[in-house]
């Protein structure tokens, strides 16, 4: 392979990106060198094992890959805003679909929500840790390096461009030749591992580490919901790993699971990854409908309405998304039995969801409603999300969808719920656990700018591609001719994307803003919150809890509040806490080296890579680090600081 | 677990060992046994069936438990989601292809 085979060359875009990743590089490691902070980056973050800081690092990096799947969004809008522009390429304008798509589901939503997780659910159940910290860190190492793996694509070696769904044949070997789409499997591949363990691990934490008294029927609605989505992450991943192995295994090694000649099943493809992939939508939709409720319930002030209906209605969900998965592809053909079956049970979904619906209303029917920017969020992620609930009934009718299928109106659809859904639970917990993990609010002014110009953006972005789709506009298209007649509605497309785009910035500049000059959060308890997080000490210390609470009901923080007497008299136990480890980095390190071997399919290095992973496994096996004891004293000196 | 005085992992040595003959008898009787289609496929999936056994109780601390409800809850959930995958892969992609 040339030089100019292996870095990206010809565009313009490419050298811009080219010239700011070295800037940008050059600058960090400038800024670390100049204020000597190496060591303080090695020795506090990057070896972590602490869940508050491991969440935080998720949050930042999922952060990072917003603003990357954000610009790619804004160059297909301006791509696309006028018939016959030439901004994009036919090929580049595929590969940004394909990076956006890849990025927003699996490097930005799910780590926003994981990141949020590992900060809060331990905090909620009055847990010190998750139950493998160590575990946690190789979690987050190898879905970061999966992740740089993905995105280095679009400078060296060039990016997939078969979208995020990646249908063979079209992926395969023959049409999509090349380092790109091998990119897509292995960042997909090694990342996947980080989601796994994630799994595996909250569901221990949550099942085994919850403070006494806090039997599961009075967890918190956020530990619930992550607990359902951690079953389904473990239930649901494997089959993503399987279904990449196979394609890698064709693209790399010249087997046939999945190739048209010499009996393969293309259609295997498409099955596999809708099974893996419908759960996934829920698996990034479960954890916001969790972050709405404490939200809800916290600045209504009133108990959640109907605990067991929310409950059971994520329960039925998380069923029924195993058997729904045939609804995205009722046009490949097969026969009427088959689709009317899972029109159906895609349509039951509905009804649980509906019910949650309700329960949120419920919840706030008269409340003594208390408008933040966090609560702005979770308000207006009702009635969008349920445009988006609607509009996938509609999708959900097999014979109507054989019109709807692969056109704009689906990207509406899809768009409602996760950014509805989704990225408005990000963000509504963003603010809401912020002080809890930088000690100061952010900024109630700018929030609510940011608000309004996301959200109605957001409208004027999305709602129109509705009726774009109606028109007959397909989804993936890099241009099209003024007799098609679509370019007024995506004139205001793009002018609500300009809208979501200032909106996101303002929220960045909120961050720097606040951290400027907000006024410093030092109760712990800034929003009269009502579940055992609050309870904690602002910083949080990095044991949590001096004496783990003990739990007497639903929303177990504002019992205590109402009833200090129950306060019991402090005394210190030493506590046990796990050490910090650099083998979680350097064996995530490894994995990318071998990935980005297996992706120029040179062996040696894939190799190289590989042993390095194996010698770290090697090296943990025989690790008997049995963390160490905070002893009585220092716990007393910490916690008199806070006094 | 400290009920073993042993430090060695025979258990999984053993399981990994016959995980990796069971995968490569297969791939035998796949590329070069010659057999009929059928008795392949009849091959190939005792093989899994039996590797899959192996592994529960080899890596899985299947017998650990110190009480069987959330393993009973485990199997009950892999079952369904078992079942879900290979028949209904089966039945989709089956019907209505010619
Ligand atoms: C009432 C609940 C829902 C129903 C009935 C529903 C139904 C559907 C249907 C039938 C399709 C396929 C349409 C087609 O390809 O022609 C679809 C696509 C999609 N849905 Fe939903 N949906 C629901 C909720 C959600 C949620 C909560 C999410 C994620 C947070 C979601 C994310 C997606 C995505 C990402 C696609 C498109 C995937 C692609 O082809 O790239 N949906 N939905
Ligand atoms: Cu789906």
């Amino acid at each position: 392979m040339k030089w100019d085979e292996f870095f990206v060359t010809g565009d313009p875009f490419i050298y811009a990106a080219d010239a700011s990743i070295v800037f940008t590089s050059i600058g960090i490691v400038f800024v670390l060198t100049y204020y000597k902070k190496w060591k303080w980056l090695w020795s506090e973050w990057l070896t972590t094992v602490d869940h508050k800081k491991i969440g935080i690092m998720y949050i930042i990096a999922a952060v990072l890959m917003l603003f990357r799947g954000g610009v790619d969004a804004l160059l297909m809008r301006a791509q696309i805003t006028a018939p016959g522009s030439e901004i994009l390429k036919s090929q580049h304008y595929n590969e940004i679909f394909t990076t956006h798509g890849t990025i927003m589901i699996i490097f930005m939503a799910m780590p926003f929500l994981i990141g949020l997780i590992n900060f809060a659910v331990p905090l909620q159940i009055g847990a010190r840790d998750v139950a493998y910290p160590y575990l946690n860190a190789v979690s987050f190492w190898t879905f970061f390096f999966g992740a740089m793996l993905f995105n280095i694509s679009f400078v060296i070696g060039g990016s997939p461009s078969a979208g995020w769904t990646s249908y063979v044949p079209l992926a395969g070997e023959e049409l999509s030749p090349g380092p790109g789409q091998n990119y897509y499997l292995l960042g997909l591949q090694i990342a996947g591992i980080g989601t796994l363990l994630t799994g595996i691990n909250f569901l221990v934490t949550i099942l085994k580490m919850r403070a006494p008294g806090m039997s599961i029927i009075r967890m918190p609605m956020f530990t619930w919901s992550t607990l359902i989505t951690m079953i389904l992450i473990i239930f649901a991943f494997p089959v993503l790993t399987v279904a990449l192995a196979l394609m890698t295994f064709d693209r790399l090694f010249g087997s046939h699971f999945l190739t048209l000649a010499d009996g393969g099943l293309p259609m295997l493809w498409l099955n596999l990854f809708w099974i893996w992939g419908h759960p996934e939508v829920y698996i990034v939709i479960l954890p916001a409908f969790g972050i709405f409720s404490e939200i809800i319930s916290t600045f209504a002030r009133k108990t959640l309405f109907g605990y067991k209906a929310m409950v059971w209605s994520m329960v039925s969900i998380a069923g029924l998304s195993f058997i729904v998965w045939v609804h995205h592809f009722f046009t490949m053909g097969a026969n009427a039995v088959v689709n009317s079956f899972f029109s159906i049970t895609t349509m039951a979904i509905a009804i649980p969801t509906g019910v949650k619906i309700f329960n949120w209303l419920f919840t706030l029917y008269k409340g003594r409603i208390k408008i933040t920017s966090a609560m702005l969020w979770s308000l207006a992620f009702i009635p969008n999300f349920t445009i988006g609930g609607v509009t996938g009934v509609m999708l959900a009718m097999a014979a109507a969808d054989y019109q709807y299928h692969n056109t704009y109106f689906l990207v509406s659809h899809f768009h409602y719920v996760l950014i509805s859904g989704t990225v408005f639970a990000c963000f509504a917990g963003l603010y809401f656990w912020y002080p809890k993990m930088f000690g100061h609010r952010l900024n109630e002014r700018i929030g609510k700018w940011s608000f309004w110009l996301f959200m109605i953006g957001f409208n004027v972005c999305f709602f129109p591609m509705y009726f774009l789709g109606l028109d007959g506009m397909p989804r993936r298209i890099y241009t099209y001719e003024w007799a098609d007649g679509w370019f007024d509605l995506n004139v205001v497309a793009t002018i609500g994307a300009i809208g979501m785009a200032i909106g996101f910035v303002l929220l960045i500049y909120n961050i720097y803003w606040s951290f400027r000059y907000a006024e410093r959060e030092t109760t712990g308890d800034p929003w009269d919150g009502r579940t055992l997080e609050w309870s904690t000490h602002t910083p949080v210390p990095f044991y949590n809890f001096a004496i783990i609470p003990e739990v007497s009901g639903l929303d177990a923080y504002s019992r205590m509040k109402r009833d200090p007497a129950q306060e019991k008299k402090k005394e210190y136990k030493p506590i046990h806490m796990p050490n910090y480890s650099g083998k979680p980095i350097f064996m995530s390190v490894a994995f990318f080296i071998s990935g980005f071997g297996l992706v120029f399919e040179w062996w040696w290095m894939a190799i190289l890579g590989l042993i390095g992973v194996l010698a770290m496994l090697l090296l943990r096996s025989f690790d008997y680090d049995d963390g160490y004891y905070v002893p009585v004293d220092e716990v007393e000196r910490i916690e008199k600081s806070y006094e | 677990m400290a009920k073993k005085c042993s430090h060695f992992p025979w258990q999984h040595l053993i399981g990994f060992l016959l995980s990796i003959v069971l995968t490569l008898v297969a791939l035998w009787a796949g590329l070069y046994s010659g057999f009929s289609m059928t008795i392949i496929i009849v091959i190939i999936v005792t093989l899994a069936s039996v590797q899959a056994i192996i592994q529960l109780f080899m890596f899985m601390h299947m017998t650990e438990s110190s009480n069987g409800k959330h393993q009973t809850h485990v199997m009950i959930h892999s079952a369904f989601i078992a079942v879900i995958l290979v028949a209904g892969t089966i039945w989709v992609l089956s019907y209505g292809f010619h």
